[in-house]
């Protein structure tokens, strides 16, 4: 399997990338190459112009603003997860690294690339969706963020403007009381393509009581998606598996979810739900342990 | 597309076309036919070198995307010609192969983990090479392999081979 002929420029600055995106219609961004360049080889993807932004100053790395730890779009995800910042603050963030390919393809694979590829099995636009950050973009007329909830419109496509190059990813940090985690995933063989996967973010007070939790879905949707309805109905709770299970219950039904030969949409619904509970209930009891 | 890759140290200057990939330029045009071709898209880490030290599939990478990094191949591990590096001649002393094919990449994943983790435990090793797929071993032997170069190179002068 070999990629059909395009030709390759490698800038050095970002007006530079967004012009030669502005001009070419069929040109696009490669970052670390991990989802382009096997679409490229099967020939699913055929740009005429690939647009290197490895070399660009400035876009990687990962900086803490506080209320956001932000990513430059070129941050390999092997850097993120052997960051402490990341081990730290982004908890989440933490589980989810070690599921998203393998070593080889995550010292090569890069934060934005995952985000701005879009593909409905990946770990890291899960979890942007499920804290609630959002991207920077920027292009040859302009720049803009997106809240992750607004970025993603279907399997491998996003919102952003067609000639943009997405810059920064922003997750939100959660300060305060303890925290606790939990990422589960559902696939054929370790590290393959999810066909459920959840995460779950809690917050508890000094009686272990609930007071802010976020819980998302994805691999078995078009895209991930956040629990807004099961988020807000366990906030107060104690989280016990009675509580997790009716608050859970009616996202779970009216998500849309995917079929295919791998795994039907039935089963698909009946694995996020328990992916989705033992999420909820791992973070429950990660928060709890910071507690003592 | 002209431009110079730092491969097993040399710089090598290649006149290739941007849709040839690593894996390719290294095998095609360098000569270098340790890293293998196998899926082509990335699954089955025969073509796993070592980017900046770091392993990496060559068949995910183009060429020109390698130009200012450092490219580490199999045949870079040995001391000499004829001869086998601590790594190799443990996967030789454990049956670690057989039909060959996965073998340098799972000897290039072996290399960065020992490097990194001297003391790797059974499920460290698993995790490292759960990139590579062997269809001959299962796996069983190329565990015992790692460990027993782990074992090696804990008691070597580890300037001296590496």
């Amino acid at each position: 399997m070999k990629a059909a002929a395009f030709d390759y420029i490698r800038p050095e600055s970002l007006s530079e990338a967004a012009g030669l995106l502005a001009s070419h219609e069929d040109a696009r961004v490669i970052a670390g190459g991990q989802t382009l360049v096997p679409m490229m080889a099967m020939r699913l993807a055929r740009p005429s112009l690939l647009v290197d932004i490895a070399h660009i100053e400035g876009l990687s790395g990962i900086a803490d603003f506080g209320a956001y730890i932000g990513f430059g779009a070129m941050t390999r995800q092997a850097q993120a997860e052997k960051s402490t910042l990341v081990a730290t603050r982004l908890p989440l963030l933490a589980a989810a690294l070690p599921w998203v390919g393998h070593t080889p393809t995550r010292n090569r694979g890069t934060i934005g690339g995952s985000v701005a590829n879009a593909d409905p099995a990946a770990e890291i636009p899960l979890v942007l969706v499920t804290l609630e950050g959002s991207i920077c973009w920027m292009s040859a007329d302009g720049q803009g963020e997106i809240v992750a909830a607004d970025l993603f419109s279907g399997p491998m496509s996003t919102e952003m403007p067609a000639a943009a190059i997405l810059t920064e990813v922003r997750f939100p940090v959660w300060e305060g009381p303890p925290i606790g985690v939990g990422f589960h995933e559902a696939s054929a063989r370790r590290s393959d393509f999810a066909y459920v996967s959840a995460a779950a973010q809690v917050q508890v007070d000094q009686a272990g009581r609930c007071i802010r939790c976020t819980i998302g879905i994805g691999g078995a949707l078009a895209f991930p998606k956040r629990l807004a309805g099961a988020s807000k109905a366990l906030t107060g709770s104690q989280l016990t598996a009675q509580d997790i299970a009716a608050g859970l219950s009616e996202d779970i039904a009216a998500l849309e979810i995917m079929t295919d030969g791998h795994a039907s949409s039935a089963y698909r619904r009946r694995v996020a739900g328990a992916l989705a509970a033992r999420a909820l209930a791992n973070a429950r009891d990660h928060a709890r342990g910071a507690l003592r | 597309m002209k431009i110079s890759l730092d491969v097993n140290g040399q710089k090598r200057p290649l006149d290739i076309e941007p849709r040839v990939t690593l894996l390719d330029a290294l095998r095609d045009d360098l000569r270098l036919t340790g890293a293998h071709t196998g899926c082509e898209h990335g699954v089955c880490g025969a073509c796993t070198v070592l980017v900046d030290d770091a392993p990496a599939r060559s068949c995910l990478m183009f060429a020109v995307q390698a130009e200012g990094s450092k490219i580490t191949t199999i045949e870079a591990l040995a001391a000499g010609p004829g001869e086998l590096g601590i790594i190799q001649d443990a996967f030789c002393a454990t049956h670690g192969l057989q039909c060959g094919y996965c073998t340098p990449g799972m000897i290039l994943t072996a290399h960065a983990l020992l490097r990194d983790n001297p003391s790797p435990t059974r499920a460290e090793i698993v995790d490292a090479i759960s990139g590579n797929i062997c269809r001959c071993t299962g796996y069983g032997q190329i565990v015992e392999a790692i460990e027993l170069a782990a074992q090696r190179l804990r008691g070597a002068n580890l300037e001296a081979v590496r």
